[in-house]
C-alpha cells in the first residue's frame, strides 16, 4: 500500500485518515458485485468529491482491474472529476429550453462576478461553475443547481443575491 | 396493520415543487398537525408532478380532491385549521381549474388517455399498498398462476407494443429472441439513461410511479426466463433512484421480487445502476458496457443484445416506458390496447412539452394524434400570440418539422419519414425568434461532446459539422459550405457504428431540408433573420422610449453602456458581447436588436 503514498500531495484523499477510510468502505461494500467499478466510482465522487489520481491507482489495486481501465472509466464519465471540487457548485443547465431561454447569459453573469471560467473554481476553493446536461426541469427554464437545490426561472439580477448566500 | 387516516395531504416534490420551498412546506405542515392534535388523522405524503408546478408549491387533498397551489408556509396555519380542524376548503389557494392536471384529462378538447401516466400524482410513489390497491401487481399474479412464457409473448405480440425509447422495434420480438437462447442465466435491464434534453417522461413515471415498471420487469424477466434485472438510471435523476430503491425493497419485502416469487419456483432479482453523466448511455450496448463497469462506448451489432448481451449473455433489454405498459397490457388485454393508436404503432405515448408553448409538461396521447391537435388543442398555442416556426422531435438524434407537417400524424413511420424520429419523446416548440442555423448548431455542439469517439465518423465528422456551423453562425459562411455539410451529413449517418451517429445529423439535415433560406441568409448576406446569432446582430437603445433608469447599465457584463441619469443610454458595439442581459432587465422595451 506504501507505495500509492509517494510523491502525492497533501491534499489527496488517500492521506487523509477519515476520507481513506470511506473510500476503505466503499471498496468493502461493493467489492463482489459484478461491474464494481462504476458503482465503487460512483460512491467515492459522491462521497469524497473527487476521484485523485491516487485514489485511482489504489482503487485499481484493490478491485484487481488494470489502472488504465479506471483512468479510462474516470475520464470516459463527465461525472467522475480528478481535480477537488468547490466546496459548492453552480451547474447551470444546458438542456434546450433552458439554454434558449437564458442560460448562456446567466453563464455571462456569474463569470463575470466570480472571474473565472466555467468548469474552474474560484481561489479560495468556495465556489465551482460548471455546464450540466438536462436536468429535466424543462418548463422552469432558466435552470441552474446549486448544490443540490434547483433554481428555476433564474433572472441574470438575480445571481449576485445567489451567489452571496454561498459566499457567507 | 395498515393505520387508518380520514385525509392523506400529497405534496408534490418535484425539483420545480422543491424549488419553490416544498421541503419547508411539508415540515410545517407535519409541525401544525402535530400542534393541532391531528397527526394521527390526516397523514402527509411526498409525491411528484401533480401537474401544476409553475404554479407550486402545490398539494392534492383527498379523500375531497382539493388541488392546493401557491401557498407559502406562513399560510399553513390557516390551511391546517380551514380544511383539517374546521373541514371547509380554504378557497383561497385552490387552482383555478383551467390551470390543474383535470383541465388536460376532461376538458372537451383534451385528447389524452392515461395508461402509462394514471397513477402520477393520485399515489404515494413510497407506498407499495397505494399501488396495489390500485390493480398493481394483479399482472404479475394472473402471469405466474395462469400464464406460460409463450402465452404472455404471445399477448405482448398481439397487443403491436413497439419499443419506447425511440427505435419502435417490435417488443415482442426482443422477448422472444432473448427467451429463445440456449443460456444459463439471461438479463433484463431497464434503460432509464433518458438523456434527451428536453424530455423528462421517464423521469416522472420513475418518481410518481416506480412499481408499474418494476412490475413490467419482472413479467418481462418471467416471459424470457430471466434472474437477475438491473434498472440503468442516468445520475441526473437522484430523486428517481432513490424512489427506486425504495420501491424494490418494498417490493422484495412483500415477496414480490426476490426468490420464489409468489410462491412460484420464480425467482429474479433487480439492482438499480447508477450512469455517470454520459449521453451515449442511453444507447443499449453502451449501456451495457457501462453497467459492466466499462467505458460506455457502443459494441458492434450484430450480435444484438438479445444473443449477447451483459456479460455476453442473453439479454433484453426495453425502456422505462414500454415496461410500465406491460402490466395494463396483460391486465386488460392486448385487443384494449391494440385498440389505441394506429395500423403499425399501437397504444399511447407521453411527452414532454417544452419551449415556446403556453402549456408546457407531459401528456399521453394515442398514437396517430397529429402534430396540430398537440400544440394547438392540448398545448394551448404558442406563447405571447407569437407565430409557430418549427416542432423539434426525437431530441438531439430527431429533427425539426415545420408548419406544413403540422397535420403529420405522430407515428414511428410518419416522422422517420418527415426527416425526424419519434425518439423517447421530447418535443420542443419553437416560435418565430428561433435561429434555426443555431439550433442546428446547438444540437451539433451537443452530440460532438457527446460522441464517445470510438468510430471516426462520428468524432471527427460531428467536430467538423459544428466547425462549419459555428463559422456560419460567427458571419464567415462560404460558398459551397451547404454542399459540404450535406455531404457530411449524408456520410455520418450512413457510417457510424451506433444511433448517435447515425442520427447525429439530424438536426442538421432536417433544418437544412426545410429553413434552408436562413442558412442562406447567414452565408450570402451576412444576416441571421431571428436576430440569435451574435455575430450578426447589434443591440441598440431606442432614444424615446429609454427613461434614463440606469437598469441596463448597472447589468451590462462588461460595461457597454454608457449615459446620464434620465437621459437616453447608448450602447457601445464595439464592446458589447450581445449577451442580451440588458434586453431582459429593461423595464421599458427600450433596447431593440438589429
Amino acid at each position: 500500500m506504501v507505495k500509492y503514498l509517494k510523491n502525492i500531495p497533501a491534499n489527496d484523499p488517500l492521506i487523509i485518515p477519515e476520507q481513506r477510510a470511506i473510500i476503505d468502505q466503499i471498496i468493502e461494500e461493493h467489492r463482489d458485485k459484478p461491474g464494481a467499478a462504476m458503482v465503487v466510482l460512483g460512491e467515492v465522487q459522491s462521497k469524497i468529491g473527487w476521484v485523485s489520481e491516487a485514489t485511482q491507482a489504489y482503487l485499481a489495486d484493490q478491485l484487481e482491474i488494470p489502472v488504465s481501465t479506471i483512468h479510462g472509466v474516470v475520464t470516459f464519465y463527465s461525472f467522475f472529476t480528478t481535480n477537488p471540487k468547490g466546496k459548492h457548485t453552480i451547474k447551470f443547465c444546458m438542456g434546450t429550453a433552458c439554454y434558449v431561454g437564458g442560460v448562456p447569459q446567466l453563464m455571462e453573469k456569474a463569470k463575470q462576478i466570480l472571474g473565472i471560467d466555467i468548469g474552474e473554481t474560484t481561489p479560495d476553493g468556495l465556489i465551482t461553475l460548471e455546464i450540466c446536461r438536462c436536468v429535466g426541469a424543462c418548463s422552469q427554464a432558466p435552470v441552474i443547481v446549486v448544490d443540490e437545490e434547483v433554481l428555476g426561472r433564474v433572472k441574470p439580477n438575480k445571481l449576485p443575491q445567489a451567489i452571496k448566500q454561498l459566499q457567507n | 396493520m395498515m393505520k387508518y387516516f380520514r385525509t392523506h395531504i400529497l405534496v408534490c416534490v418535484d425539483p420545480e415543487c422543491l424549488s419553490k420551498g416544498a421541503h419547508d412546506i411539508l415540515d410545517s405542515l407535519n409541525d401544525e398537525l402535530v400542534a393541532t392534535g391531528l397527526i394521527d388523522e390526516v397523514q402527509v405524503l411526498e409525491t411528484s408532478r401533480i401537474g401544476a408546478c409553475s404554479q407550486g408549491p402545490e398539494m392534492m387533498v383527498y379523500p375531497e380532491g382539493v388541488h392546493y397551489a401557491g401557498m407559502s408556509v406562513d399560510d399553513i396555519p390557516y390551511l391546517v385549521e380551514e380544511h383539517f380542524l374546521k373541514g371547509r376548503i380554504a378557497k383561497k389557494f385552490i387552482l383555478p381549474i383551467k390551470s390543474t392536471k383535470d383541465e388536460e384529462l376532461s376538458a372537451p378538447t383534451a385528447k389524452e388517455i392515461r395508461v402509462v401516466l394514471r397513477n402520477c400524482g393520485e399515489i404515494d410513489p413510497e407506498n407499495i399498498e397505494e399501488y396495489i390497491a390500485r390493480d398493481g401487481y394483479m399482472a404479475l399474479a394472473k402471469v405466474i398462476t395462469e400464464m406460460s412464457q409463450d402465452d404472455v409473448i404471445n399477448e405482448i405480440k398481439k397487443s403491436g407494443i413497439r419499443g419506447r425509447g425511440g427505435a419502435g422495434f417490435p417488443t415482442h420480438l426482443k422477448w422472444k429472441f432473448t427467451q429463445r437462447e440456449q443460456s444459463d442465466i439471461r438479463y433484463v435491464i431497464c434503460n432509464a439513461d433518458e438523456g434527451d434534453p428536453g424530455a423528462f417522461m421517464n423521469r416522472r413515471v420513475l418518481e410518481s410511479d416506480p412499481h408499474s415498471v418494476i412490475e413490467g420487469m419482472i413479467i418481462a424477466a418471467y416471459a424470457i426466463g430471466a434472474s437477475q434485472g438491473y434498472v440503468y438510471c442516468r445520475a441526473e435523476y437522484p430523486i428517481a433512484v432513490k424512489t427506486l430503491n425504495i420501491a424494490i425493497q418494498q417490493a422484495k419485502n412483500l415477496g414480490l421480487l426476490g426468490e420464489n416469487i409468489m410462491g412460484s419456483d420464480f425467482s429474479f432479482e433487480l439492482e438499480v445502476r447508477m450512469g455517470a453523466g454520459a449521453f451515449v448511455c442511453g444507447e443499449e450496448t453502451a449501456l451495457m458496457n457501462s453497467i459492466e463497469g466499462k467505458r460506455g462506448e457502443p459494441r458492434p451489432r450484430p450480435p444484438f443484445p438479445a444473443v449477447r448481451g451483459l456479460w455476453k449473455k442473453p439479454t433484453n433489454i426495453n425502456n422505462v416506458e414500454t415496461y410500465a405498459n406491460v402490466p395494463q397490457i396483460i391486465l386488460k388485454g392486448a385487443d384494449w390496447f391494440a385498440s389505441m393508436g394506429t395500423e403499425k404503432s399501437k397504444g399511447t405515448k407521453t411527452f414532454a412539452m417544452a419551449g415556446d408553448i403556453n402549456h408546457t409538461g407531459l401528456i399521453e396521447v394515442p398514437m396517430g394524434i397529429t402534430l396540430r391537435e398537440i400544440i394547438f388543442d392540448i398545448g394551448n398555442g404558442i406563447r405571447d400570440n407569437k407565430e409557430f416556426k418549427a416542432i423539434q422531435t426525437g431530441g438531439p438524434m430527431g429533427g425539426c418539422l415545420p408548419k406544413q407537417y403540422l397535420d403529420l400524424p405522430v407515428d414511428y413511420e410518419s416522422l422517420i419519414q418527415a426527416g425526424s424520429m419519434m425518439g423517447s419523446g421530447g418535443m420542443i416548440v419553437m416560435d418565430e425568434d428561433t435561429c434555426m442555423v443555431d439550433i442546428a448548431r446547438f444540437f451539433m455542439e451537443f452530440t460532438q461532446e457527446e460522441s464517445c469517439g470510438k468510430c471516426t465518423p462520428c468524432r471527427v465528422g460531428t467536430k467538423r459539422i459544428l466547425d462549419i456551423l459555428e463559422r456560419i453562425c460567427a458571419g464567415h459562411g462560404r460558398q459551397g459550405d451547404i454542399e459540404q455539410l450535406e455531404m457530411l451529413c449524408s456520410e455520418i449517418k450512413q457510417d457510424s457504428l451506433c444511433g448517435l451517429g447515425q442520427g447525429a445529423p439530424n438536426p442538421v439535415e432536417s433544418t437544412l431540408k426545410h429553413f434552408r433560406d436562413e442558412y442562406e441568409a447567414h452565408i450570402l448576406e451576412k444576416r441571421c433573420p431571428a436576430k440569435v446569432c451574435k455575430a450578426l446582430i447589434r443591440y441598440q437603445i431606442i432614444e424615446n422610449t429609454c427613461t434614463g433608469c440606469t437598469v441596463c447599465a448597472r447589468n451590462c457584463p462588461v460595461n457597454a453602456i454608457s449615459g446620464e441619469r434620465h437621459q437616453p443610454h447608448f450602447i457601445d458595439p464595439d464592446t458589447c458581447i450581445r449577451c442580451g442581459i440588458c434586453v431582459q432587465v429593461c423595464n421599458f422595451n427600450a433596447i431593440e436588436i438589429v
